[in-house]
C-alpha cells in the first residue's frame, strides 16, 4: 500500500482491522512525512518514541481483536492540549518549559481509544488569533497557493497547524480548539472538515483556557465521516469539568446516512454581509441549491441580532481571558523574568508577563482588564452578556419554527497572505470570525465543511450551524453538503 | 468614550503587564480601535434582559465536600521557576 498518509482515518480504520497495513507503517510513514514539512511549521514538538510505543500497543491490540474506530490512527495533537511529559506551551513563551504531569482528558479518551500521538502542533498564542501569526514558533503556514504564485498564506487560526497537517497529509486527523470560530475558518482556509460541537460535549479539563464560557475543543479531519469517528472519542462527561454535559454520546458514525429529506435549512439573511466577496455569495447559493436537491426544505430567516455578536465576543472572550491568564504569574510554572536589584513581587509579575506574552495576549487580557475595572463593568461586560442573551434567543427562536439546520458561509473569504494583515488594525482581523463567532456565542454545534474553490484555486468552506446536542444530525446534514459538493481537490506538494 | 495615556497605564499596571513610557501612545490607539468597535453594543435595546450565566441551561453538579485528590508536592512544584524546601519560592513579599 503506497501514500499510506493519504488514507482517511475510517479507510485506515478498516484496513487495520484486515491487517492489510499496521500501524506501525502507518505512524512511520506520518512520520516521515512530518520530516520533509519543515515549511509548513505545522508540528512544534515532535514525539516519535511516544508515537511509535502506541503504535506497537495499537498493533496489539488489533491483533487481539480489541480494536475502537482510532486504535492505531496518528494524529496531531494542538500544544493547548496538556500532554503528559509532553511540552504543551499553548504557543506562548510564558509556557517555555512547562511539561504537564497530567493528560488532558480529551487526550486521555483519544489514547484509551488507541490513538498514536505524533506531536504537538502549532497554534496562535493562547488561541488568540485568526492566521497563526501570534505563535511564538512563527507562523504555520497553508499547504495550499495561489496557483503558481509562491506568497505563503496563513492556513487561518487558531488551530492553524491542526489545519496545515491534516491538509498537507502529515497526520490523519487532529485535535482542534474553538472559541470563535478557531477550528471551522482554519478548516475552510485548508479545504477540510472541522467540527465545534455543543458547547459541554467535550471536557475542557487540561486544556489551556482561553475564554471558559466559549471554549470547545474538536476534532478536524479530511471529511464529515472523519471528523464523526473522532468526535465520538473526544465527547462524553467529565466529572472534572464542572460544565461538561452528562448526556450519553450516540454514535455519530452511524447516523451519516446521506438522507436528509423533510430537513428544514434557514439561510440567514444577516450573513449577507456589505463587500461580502461575490465568490463567498456565489458559493453559498450553490450551497443552498445542493441541499434543496437532496430534498431539505430551505427557508429564509432571520438572527437580528447578528452584528452585535464581534462586539460581544470582544468584550466576554477577553474578559474571561484576563481572568484565566492570571494565573501567569512566573510562580508556578513556566517562564519568570531576570529580576533587578530590589525588584519585589509586583515587578517580578509585570516583568515576567511583559516577557512571556505576545502582543496580542497583552492586548486582550488589557481589554479584558478594562471592561471588567469598577465603573465600567456595567457597560461593557454586563451589556455585552445581555447582548449574548439576546444573539441565543435568535437561534432558539427560529429552531423554534422547525429549523433543523443553518447554512452560512464559514469565513468572508479564502485564505489572505501571511503578513498582509500587519498593518490593518486588530479589528480588521477580528472580523474573520464574523460567520463562526455566532455559534460559541449561543454555545450551538457548527461544522465547517469544504465547497468549493475560489478564482484563485484556494479552498472554500461552507457552515452548517446546528441544534444543541444534535451533533449527530448535522454531521449527516454535512455528509448530505459533502456528497453533493464533491470536494476532493488537494494541494500540490511544494514543501 | 477615549482612553488617554494615563488610563492606559493604569490598565496596564492593572493587568501587572510593564509597558515601557514610549510603548503607552500605541496601546492607547490600539484600545481605542478596540472600544470604538464595541461601542457598537451601545445601539442594542437590552432593557429586562437578563445577562447570561450559563450558555446550556444546566444545573452544577454537587458532591460531598472532601479531600479526593493530594500528596504529590513533588509534581505540583516540578514546573516552578523556583522552588526550595517544598515551596514556590518569590521576592520577598514583607519587609
Amino acid at each position: 500500500m503506497t501514500d499510506l498518509t493519504k488514507l482517511k482515518i475510517a479507510e485506515a480504520r478498516d484496513a487495520l482491522r484486515k491487517g492489510e497495513v499496521t500501524s506501525v507503517e502507518l505512524t512511520e510513514a506520518c512520520l516521515t512525512a512530518i520530516e520533509g514539512a519543515g515549511a509548513l511549521n505545522a508540528f512544534v514538538h515532535k514525539t516519535p518514541e511516544i508515537a511509535r510505543e502506541q503504535a506497537a500497543a495499537a498493533d496489539t491490540r488489533i491483533k487481539a481483536g480489541d480494536a475502537p474506530s482510532l486504535c492505531g490512527i496518528p494524529l496531531g495533537i494542538k500544544d493547548l492540549f496538556c500532554t503528559k511529559g509532553v511540552a504543551s506551551q499553548a504557543a506562548s513563551n510564558i509556557l517555555g518549559g512547562f511539561k504537564p504531569e497530567y493528560e488532558s482528558t480529551v487526550t486521555s479518551q483519544l489514547f484509551d481509544a488507541g490513538a498514536v500521538m505524533l506531536g504537538k502542533l502549532n497554534m496562535d498564542e493562547f488561541a488568540m488569533g485568526s492566521s497563526n501569526e501570534t505563535s511564538c514558533y512563527g507562523n504555520a503556514v497553508n499547504p495550499w497557493r495561489r496557483g503558481n504564485d509562491d506568497a505563503q498564506l496563513t492556513p487561518g487560526g487558531s488551530s492553524g497547524g491542526s489545519a496545515s497537517a491534516v491538509a498537507a497529509d502529515l497526520c490523519l486527523g487532529a485535535t482542534g480548539t474553538d472559541t470563535g470560530g478557531s477550528i471551522r475558518q482554519p478548516a475552510a482556509f485548508t479545504g477540510i472538515t472541522g467540527i465545534k460541537p455543543t458547547y459541554g460535549r467535550c471536557s475542557r479539563w487540561g486544556i489551556v483556557a482561553f475564554a471558559s464560557s466559549l471554549d470547545q475543543a474538536g476534532p478536524m479531519a479530511k471529511d464529515v465521516r472523519d471528523s464523526a469517528i473522532m468526535l465520538q472519542a473526544m465527547c462524553g462527561h467529565d466529572p472534572k469539568d464542572s460544565t461538561s454535559a452528562d448526556l450519553a454520546v450516540p454514535d455519530f458514525e452511524a447516523m451519516l446516512t446521506g438522507d436528509i429529506k423533510g430537513k428544514t435549512i434557514g439561510i440567514p439573511r444577516e450573513y449577507r454581509m456589505d463587500g461580502m466577496p461575490e465568490e463567498i455569495d456565489a458559493l453559498w447559493a450553490e450551497g443552498r441549491k445542493m441541499l434543496e436537491d437532496a430534498g431539505a426544505r430551505i427557508v429564509d430567516i432571520s438572527l437580528p441580532h447578528t452584528k452585535y455578536a464581534l462586539p460581544a465576543y470582544y468584550v466576554i472572550a477577553p474578559a474571561e481571558a484576563s481572568s484565566n491568564l492570571a494565573r501567569y504569574d512566573g510562580v508556578r510554572y513556566g517562564h519568570r523574568a531576570k529580576l533587578s536589584q530590589g525588584d519585589g513581587i509586583v515587578e517580578m509579575y509585570e516583568k515576567t508577563r511583559a516577557e512571556g506574552f505576545g502582543d496580542e495576549v497583552k492586548r486582550r487580557v488589557m481589554v479584558g482588564t478594562y471592561v471588567l475595572s469598577a465603573g465600567f463593568y456595567d457597560a461593557y461586560y454586563n451589556r455585552a452578556r445581555k447582548v449574548r442573551t439576546l444573539i441565543k434567543k435568535d437561534f432558539e427562536d427560529v429552531f423554534a419554527q422547525g429549523v433543523d439546520a443553518i447554512l452560512t458561509p464559514a469565513t468572508p473569504s479564502a485564505a489572505f497572505g501571511l503578513g498582509e494583515m500587519t498593518e490593518a488594525d486588530p479589528v480588521a482581523m477580528y472580523l474573520n470570525d464574523v460567520f463562526t463567532v455566532t455559534v460559541n456565542l449561543a454555545g450551538l454545534p457548527g461544522i465547517s465543511v469544504p465547497a468549493g474553490l475560489s478564482k484563485q484555486g484556494l479552498p472554500l468552506g461552507l457552515q452548517l450551524i446546528g441544534r444543541p446536542w444534535e451533533e449527530g444530525d448535522l454531521l449527516n446534514t454535512a455528509h448530505a453538503l459533502e456528497q453533493a459538493a464533491g470536494f476532493v481537490a488537494k494541494p500540490s506538494k511544494w514543501w | 468614550m477615549s482612553i488617554d495615556i494615563e488610563t492606559a497605564a493604569r490598565v496596564a499596571h492593572l493587568a501587572r503587564i510593564k509597558v515601557e513610557e514610549d510603548e503607552l501612545p500605541a496601546l492607547a490607539t490600539a484600545f481605542n480601535d478596540i472600544l470604538g468597535f464595541i461601542e457598537q453594543l451601545n445601539e442594542v435595546d437590552v432593557e429586562g434582559v437578563e445577562p447570561m450565566v450559563s450558555v446550556t441551561p444546566m444545573r452544577l453538579k454537587r458532591r460531598k465536600d472532601g479531600v479526593t485528590d493530594g500528596g504529590m508536592q513533588d509534581k505540583v512544584l516540578s514546573n516552578a521557576p523556583d522552588a526550595r524546601e517544598g515551596f514556590f519560592a518569590v521576592p520577598k513579599v514583607v519587609e
